[in-house]
């Protein structure tokens, strides 16, 4: 055990010093979540009580970015380079092998998260957040964010695919998963793709968290959220096993 | 162990294969504990794809794999504890350093720090990089790269290292040096499983040998015995202090086995399809008062048996390698 959880803290820490806290990568953190807030703030045209009406939104859209960005280039960049052949051919189970690989990214999409958070507590009230499910979910969305990251990465095999596959996903998500758009505000005909996708069922729980207005309830979403964290490692996992161990 | 003597490697009915095309046919093979095998054959032969196999790296068709005693089929990740693999092409990271890299491949062995600092130190001084240890790998020339990617497969001090084409387009100096360094690793016990396609380095370094050509085993054998399997012809070649065609018609007059001629000033090539007794042929030389610098029995190449066996010249097997290697 000791010896499978030193291959996966190395793999972490390496892909954390080699990827995510890179100059560039920790400006993508802090800016673009800045842009975001400001751009819809905005966009808004109200005063700073908009705040907590857009910041759900914008804690998503991080999460999302700083999850998907990365992952997805950096693992078809090893693979493509074979360095990830040496991961595989460590005697470390695939599961432990691809959590350790995500880890980071999930890290660095949580971290994302909070920073317009912090920036929100400067010009906001945020004590009428719910932390008890605020944390969990920005964890959980950084997860299912990660996972089909992963999902992403192991379907292509450049990494320009995965950079245009990644915003095939990501760009509709912003619009269809409830964070600026209340679900229901869709047209009927896509909302069905709404309730497909993972990220609205982690916007619910974030709007109830931040403005206390969800629509669905938060035990549903986690664990609808969940389910969705579970199928696409399990599907990333079965593609690995068939496509790179031939 | 496996109760199966010393092999640490054995290959039962091994096949693959994708598409239509059967890259491994009923492969079979063995190798000791301690032994330097090598594994020969063109491109598109089946050697990547059988290290593949055999590291975990791709799933066989039908077959059996033992590593260690290890049923590779079932448990395969309890068998990479025991190799260390070299791919053909050097994939380490090349963003960390000499050092970092080896510190490293050593964690995912699930090394502690101080073993595996203290380890890659140790390699580092073994293969003559300690001065470029700090240095970026992508900085690193072509023939570093191969001997930090070996120190990386030994890092973890396996029992068996895979080693995939460890020389080909390096300078002639390094390759040497690789060699040696190959040689004395088998020589301090670990079992080497090598796929090359230049055939004078599977002569220098191997034990035994296979040849594989069109995913199927051709023959395997020690390097002595392939050689003389395949040496239809016994040859010796005398440099003498005199000779002529005249001292050639003569020796051929005597002995009506040999064919005789003459290959340059002092030498005579003298050749038989039976042993060839030296004794008799120095009596008569020197009889007629020709002396004797040198008597020399002629081996065949193990290049002129792999032709010979398979049917294609290693140079054109060395010119499709540089043509892969080159993309």
């Amino acid at each position: 055990m000791m010896k499978k959880w030193i291959a996966f803290w190395n793999i972490l820490v390496k892909d954390m010093r080699s990827y995510y806290l890179k100059p560039p990568n920790i400006s993508w953190g802090l800016v673009f979540p800045l842009a975001w807030t400001a751009a819809f703030f905005v966009r808004s045209g109200s005063g700073f009580e908009s705040i907590l009406s857009i910041l759900p939104g914008v804690m998503g859209v991080s999460v999302l970015f700083g999850t998907t960005s990365m992952l997805a280039v950096t693992v078809t960049f090893e693979k493509k380079g074979r360095s990830f052949e040496r991961l595989l051919l460590a005697p470390i189970s695939l599961e432990l092998l691809m959590l350790a690989k995500t880890a980071g990214a999930i890290f660095f999409g949580a971290v994302n998260a909070f920073v317009p958070v912090l920036i929100a507590s400067f010009i906001t009230d945020l004590s009428g957040v719910d932390w008890l499910s605020l944390v969990p979910v920005v964890i959980l969305i950084a997860v299912s964010s990660t996972f089909l990251g992963l999902f992403i990465a192991v379907s292509v095999s450049e990494v320009f695919e995965a950079q245009t596959f990644s915003n095939f996903f990501r760009f509709p998500m912003i619009f269809l998963c409830g964070l600026f758009v209340p679900v229901a505000a869709l047209p009927f005909w896509l909302q069905p793709v709404s309730y497909a996708l993972p990220l609205t069922y982690g916007a619910d729980i974030l709007h109830r968290s931040i403005g206390g207005s969800g629509t669905m309830p938060t035990a549903l979403n986690f664990a609808v959220l969940s389910a969705f964290c579970l199928f696409l490692f399990a599907i990333s996992l079965r593609n690995i096993r068939r496509k790179w161990i031939v | 162990m496996d109760g199966q003597g010393t092999d640490v490697i054995r290959v039962r009915s091994l096949s693959k294969s994708f598409g239509e095309v059967k890259a491994v046919c009923n492969v079979e093979f063995s190798v000791s504990r301690g032994e330097l095998f090598g594994f020969l054959g063109p491109n598109g032969a089946g050697k990547t794809t059988t290290i593949n196999m055999l590291t975990g790296m791709a799933r066989p068709d039908t077959g059996a794999i033992r590593i260690g005693g290890i049923d590779c089929s079932r448990n395969p990740k309890a068998a990479q504890h025991l190799m260390g693999v070299v791919p053909d092409e050097s994939n380490l990271y090349p963003e960390l350093s000499g050092f970092e890299n080896l510190c490293f491949c050593g964690a995912l062995y699930g090394m502690r720090r101080s073993d595996r600092e203290t380890r890659a130190r140790e390699l580092l001084e073994y293969f003559g990089l300690t001065a470029a240890a700090g240095r970026k790998f992508a900085s690193y020339s072509k023939g570093m790269k191969r001997k930090l990617t070996i120190a990386a497969g030994i890092i973890h001090s396996p029992e068996i290292l895979f080693l995939d084409e460890p020389t080909s387009g390096i300078d002639v100096a390094s390759a040497r040096q690789l060699r040696r360094l190959i040689a004395d690793l088998n020589a301090r016990g670990t079992t080497i499983f090598l796929t090359t396609h230049y055939i004078e380095e599977a002569e220098k370094l191997c034990s035994r040998i296979a040849f594989i050509v069109s995913g199927r085993i051709e023959t395997i054998d020690t390097v002595g015995h392939l050689m003389s399997g395949y040496q239809d012809r016994q040859i010796m070649h005398f440099e003498l202090s005199d000779t002529d065609e005249e001292l050639c018609s003569r020796l051929a007059g005597e002995f009506p086995d040999l064919d005789c001629r003459v290959d340059s000033e002092r030498k005579i090539h003298v050749e038989s399809s039976k042993t060839i007794q030296v004794g008799p042929i120095v009596r008569f030389l020197e009889d007629r008062g020709v002396e004797i610098y040198e008597a020399r029995k002629i081996r065949p190449s193990l290049e002129e048996v792999f032709v010979k066996i398979t049917g294609i010249e290693a140079g054109e097997m060395n010119k499709e390698q540089e043509k892969k290697r080159k993309g």
